[in-house]
């Protein structure tokens, strides 16, 4: 009976062993980590993001540096535990050189202060955007390539009061990354005059709007929706059936591809929504046309046009294989020299030139946008302005901006 | 005619589900005290086997034989985890109760100790304080939080405690989610300071696991001397047969929030070091899922035996980080690698048809079966 | 009733009735728009929370994959809906599909396992996790929204409030017919009374001669079928996605709880209080919103822990 117990732990533990062990390492090959968030409610960008990441790594034809490059692949839920749980297993259990992912805020959080624990593996992220990840004690082997959430909301305000909305409504979601695009967006907006008079925070994941709506003051210019997701298509259902007439302005993740094509009516009323991101679905630019081109190609079940998730999955992916390629693959040395190499690269992704600033986060570009709709129906963003060179501080001086605090719900704040 | 014989069968069927100790346990244990002439202690000593110091020894010499990995992610974890479903196999085995809270009471320790720790966290609330003065706090708080739940779900019975006890843990979900002031809202608690004592870093993977490993043995050894001390006993009986119980003099309400305050004990203990282990805790660690995952491992494993649990969360813990690899592997270029939980959910069902008592009581059968076999061959040889 | 306790409930009554003439003197909009919103809410939580305590009630089946068969009955109404253009056929198949399933794993899996209640919950938790995976494969991660004809998309002008949505009102009209066939079927059907029967002695039933086994597959077909008609017609006005499951099925808890376990009256009077609280906290407290209607709910548990209808267990 004892044998028979020790048989069976044993036989478990050599299975466990056996899956985990089978993939030797070949001395031609670069393992690289890849996190999404498979599960929960992101899935939808988590299956976008791999795929942006794949096409990244088949843009190099699996190869980089004269190695293979093998990816890893892994999911999270969007839990931070759960995140950093799948990382520690690809770092040291699967032994990855490089580390690519996660896709969420806190998850990105997690990582990065995981990450310090780990000094001689690299760490480049999927497509988090929590200010805090770079701005709030940094991690030296962490690097992100994609503007953060906040970033990608400057010169909305300016645009917004273009158009004429000189009193605004919020509503929003109650968590970081809504706090940091409803930061970006009114450093400029509130700075030029523009008041946001009424702030409706709801839980995440909330599904009756009736009585935020209800609540709505009558007298604003126009309404500033920052929901992603399920959340934006029933926010803007209720909106709709409740006699809403307002315009809207909406955040990044509100009025993009995974929005604009979840499963239901189309919205015409959506038509002419300017929103802000790191990317515009119209791009005029022959390296967007390719990055589009080439993910219809590889990805018939993906969507019309990559979505957010994609492309910066992307562009992090792309930055990492730059920077493999520029020290020849040589990881030796803690990776010192990759990362100085990564520290100084400019990357030419499809939405214009990224360079990275001393907390190892990107300076890039911020597009406005609209909804259009094009002849075939298809809803998609075409760029109406375009802002360069825009960093962590927002366009502020370094002290202003500490002064000022990162975004919170009552930060910043002009009624 | 036998459709009357099964009508007229009115008690409840015995199952494992319905007595769950009370099959498992042989009648000589079963409510013996322990005997004076020789004292607890000597008993105790007396009932160690042979398999008990194998398996001892090879939980020492484990992590001296695996990589750190295994030590720390796969080893911690389970203990950590295992500790915290026998507080819920301990309620739902000796007390009938099943309580999805266990998961909860872990995260308020944890949460606790966050609040009063050292974090790297800007929102919520930060005390700094020494790693032994938050662990002196989260502890009782923990344990009171247990009994505040036990409280409100013991004038309930059965399949109204799971109910009941899933609200309360999503009722703390929700005010933790949201809160930002005090608990640090989506985000949680970040970069949360692990114990540094004696100059040891107790983060480090061999610390952590021979402390986990500490702390599961003493809540073994604790769940094994209550079940056979008068307060287990008391508690086994009032599983059976409250009634009975109140009519010979036991208060049974108080007697089961004990049970829910010894189990709260616990299952603090574990979140205590699974927040060491993660140096986080957010909404995630007690959302549904955490909860539902508790309850999983304590079926797994089996609620017969204190080591149930524990077996359970080395399986999950198990599947968990390794199932995408074999899903991968076997399924070949099926695109099936996303289905892992799929994998573990399967598993799960598989084993409630099946073997219900979870895999003790699948072991206990083909034991059985084997001793059986022995039987036939021997007519002398008997239980 | 004890003296004290009724005065309790009188002074809860007038301090209720007090702070709702406060807030509508304060801003009638938005105490009507919130009761509003709180009533057609419990429509839903009703649909849902009516299957939930029906299974429990007469087979001590705590089935923790309502939330699933929910999603499911959307995700499958959707495809209908989608393909034949036609909502109505929508939720039929939303409602009949969930339906056949729920008979399938009553008569396949339940049936073995009849009188171990706990062995039965687990086997539902795994299904909840195996059903939701299966869903993500085949549906993904995006949102689905079912598309309800135009006549009842649109809003309709209600007092004090000028606009307020027609197919919240639909629903609200559609729970109440449910509510009322489920009573006439209950109450006026021989089948419904051997449910009835079986509720209240389950043991006495099968003693009778009646085939217990048919009226249980009639019944968890009957709850499973309103699972998914909740799923399908919440689809037209919320969008649905992996991890709806847990959600709503954290609802039908509250409310079959609060209202008690088997009762369908129960579970009408514990929708209202559940949807009217949530929506009211909405409105005047949106943070903890959720918290309330947990805090309601251990209110009610505190005086009442069978439930406000609940049979002693």
């Amino acid at each position: 009976m004892k044998v028979r117990a020790t048989q069976l732990v044993g036989g478990l533990f050599a299975l466990a062993l056996a899956a985990s062990t089978a993939t030797g390492a070949l001395a031609q090959e670069i393992k690289i980590g890849l996190l999404a968030t498979l599960e929960g409610p992101f899935a939808a960008g988590g299956q976008d993001g791999m795929r942006g990441a794949e096409l990244a790594v088949k843009a190099h034809n699996g190869m980089v540096a004269g190695k293979k490059i093998t990816v890893i692949k892994a999911s999270s839920d969007a839990k931070p535990d759960v995140a950093v749980a799948a990382v520690r297993k690809l770092v040291e259990q699967d032994k990855v050189d490089v580390m690519v992912g996660p896709l969420s805020g806190s998850e990105g959080i997690a990582v990065k202060n995981y990450s310090k624990s780990q000094p001689n593996i690299t760490f480049i992220n999927g497509s988090s955007g929590a200010q805090q990840t770079t701005l709030q004690d940094p991690s030296p082997n962490f690097f992100r390539f994609n503007t953060d959430g906040a970033q990608w909301m400057v010169g909305l305000g300016d645009y917004a009061l273009k158009k004429g909305y000189k009193k605004m409504a919020l509503i929003a979601e109650d968590y970081s990354f809504p706090y940091s695009q409803v930061h970006g967006f009114m450093v400029g907006y509130c700075k030029a005059g523009g008041r946001i008079t009424h702030k409706a925070w709801v839980p995440l994941g909330a599904k009756d709007y009736a009585s935020v709506i209800a609540a709505l003051p009558k007298d604003v210019d126009a309404l500033l929706v920052v929901l992603g997701g399920s959340d934006a298509v029933n926010f803007l259902t209720q909106y709709e059936r409740a006699g809403g007439d307002k315009p809207l302005v909406g955040g990044t993740i509100t009025v993009d591809q995974t929005v604009l094509n979840f499963r239901g009516r189309r919205r015409e009323a959506l038509v002419g929504t300017p929103t802000a991101g790191p990317m515009a679905d119209n791009l005029d630019t022959p390296e967007w046309k390719k990055f589009v081109a080439d993910y219809k190609a590889n990805f018939k079940d993906g969507f019309p046009s990559p979505s957010l998730f994609a492309f910066l999955y992307y562009i992090n992916m792309k930055a990492t294989l730059e920077g493999l390629e520029a020290v020849k693959g040589d990881l030796s040395d803690g990776q010192k020299k990759y990362r100085e190499a990564l520290a100084k690269l400019v990357l030419k992704s499809p939405a214009g030139e990224i360079r990275l600033d001393d907390n190892r986060q990107a300076i890039g570009t911020t597009f406005i946008t609209e909804v259009a709709k094009g002849p075939d129906g298809v809803f998609f963003n075409k760029v109406v302005a375009t802002v360069p060179n825009v960093n962590q501080y927002l366009g502020m001086a370094k002290a202003d901006f500490d002064k000022q605090g990162l975004g919170s719900r009552d930060v910043p704040n002009c009624p | 005619m036998s459709d009357w014989r099964r009508a007229g069968n009115l008690a409840p069927a015995r199952t494992a589900w319905s007595r769950p100790a009370a099959l498992k346990w042989p009648e000589s244990r079963l409510g013996a005290p322990a005997r004076t002439e020789r004292g607890r202690i000597a008993t105790a000593l007396g009932a160690v086997r042979v398999r008990h110091v194998v398996v001892l020894a090879a939980l020492i010499a484990y992590p001296f034989v695996v990589p750190p990995f295994f030590t720390f992610q796969i080893g911690g974890q389970t203990l950590a985890l295992g500790l915290i479903a026998l507080s819920l196999s301990f309620l739902a085995g000796y007390g009938g109760m099943v309580s999805l809270a266990q998961m909860t009471v872990a995260g308020i320790a944890g949460y606790v100790y966050a609040i009063f720790g050292t974090t790297a966290t800007t929102d919520g609330l930060t005390l700094g304080w020494p790693w032994w003065a938050a662990s002196l706090m989260a502890i009782p708080i923990a344990t009171l939080a247990a009994t505040l739940i036990g409280w409100l779900s013991v004038r309930t019975e059965g399949i109204y405690t799971i109910m009941i006890t899933l609200a309360a843990g999503m009722a703390f979900y929700y005010l933790v989610h949201q809160n930002i002031s005090i608990f640090g809202g989506f985000t949680g608690f970040q970069a949360v300071a692990a114990p540094e004592a004696f100059g040891i870093y107790w983060r480090d993977p061999l610390p952590f696991y021979f402390l986990s490993l500490a702390c599961a043995l003493g809540g073994y050894v604790l769940i094994k001397y209550t079940a056979r001390a008068p307060f287990g006993v008391a508690l086994q009986g009032i599983r059976d047969n409250p009634r009975r119980m109140a009519a010979l003099g036991f208060n049974v309400t108080m007697h089961r929030i004990a049970a829910y305050t010894l189990a709260g004990f616990l299952a603090a203990i574990g979140g205590l070091l699974l927040v060491w282990y993660n140096a986080l805790v957010a909404p995630g660690s007690v959302d549904t899922k955490a909860l539902i995952i508790v309850l999983i491992i304590a079926v797994l494993g089996g609620f017969a035996h204190p080591i149930g649990p524990f077996i359970g969360a080395a399986i999950f813990v198990l599947l968990q980080n390794f199932a995408i690899d074999v899903v991968d592997r076997l399924s070949g270029g099926l695109g099936l690698r996303d289905r892992f939980n799929l994998v573990i959910g399967g598993v799960f069902l598989l084993i409630v048809l099946f073997s219900p008592d979870g895999l003790l009581g699948w072991w206990t059968r083909l034991r059985r079966r084997f001793e059986t076999a022995q039987e036939r061959s021997d007519p002398r040889a008997g239980r | 009733m004890r003296g004290w306790t009724l005065w309790w409930w009188i002074a809860a009554v007038v301090a209720m009735v007090a702070v709702s003439a406060w807030a509508i003197a304060n801003n009638p909009f938005k105490f009507v728009s919130s009761l509003l919103n709180g009533i057609t809410a419990a429509a839903l939580y009703f649909l849902l929370a009516s299957g939930f305590t029906l299974v429990f009630g007469l087979m001590r089946n705590v089935n923790l994959a309502h939330g699933s068969l929910y999603l499911l009955g959307g995700y499958l109404g959707w495809i209908v809906a989608d393909r034949t253009d036609v909502w109505l056929l929508g939720v039929a198949a939303g409602f009949l599909s969930t339906g056949i399933l729920g008979l399938l794993l009553q008569v396949t899996v339940f049936r073995w396992m009849q009188g171990e209640d706990m062995r039965q919950t687990m086997v539902t938790i795994g299904l909840s996790i195996v059903l939701a995976d299966i869903m993500l494969w085949v549906f993904g991660g995006l949102a689905y929204q079912l598309d309800p004809p135009r006549l009842i998309s649109t809003s309709v002008p209600v007092p004090v409030i000028n606009n307020y949505s027609t197919y919240k009102l639909v629903l609200l009209a559609v729970a109440v017919a449910v509510g009322v066939l489920l009573w006439f079927f209950l109450a006026r059907t021989r089948v419904g009374m051997m449910i009835r029967a079986g509720v209240d002695d389950r043991a006495m039933l099968q003693a009778s001669g009646t085939n217990v086994q048919i009226v249980f597959a009639l019944t968890f077909a009957i709850g499973a079928g309103l699972a998914g008609l909740a799923g399908v017609l919440n689809g037209g006005e919320e969008a649905f996605k992996p991890g709806e499951d847990t959600n709503v099925l954290l609802f039908a808890l509250l409310v079959v709880i609060v209202g008690g376990m088997g009762s369908i009256v129960g579970a009408a009077i514990g929708s209202v209080l559940i949807g009217v609280v949530q929506a009211f906290g909405l409105v005047y407290a949106p943070t903890y919103s959720i918290v309330f209607t947990f805090v309601a709910m251990a209110a009610v548990l505190a005086f009442r822990p069978q439930g406000i209808l609940g049979a002693k267990a």
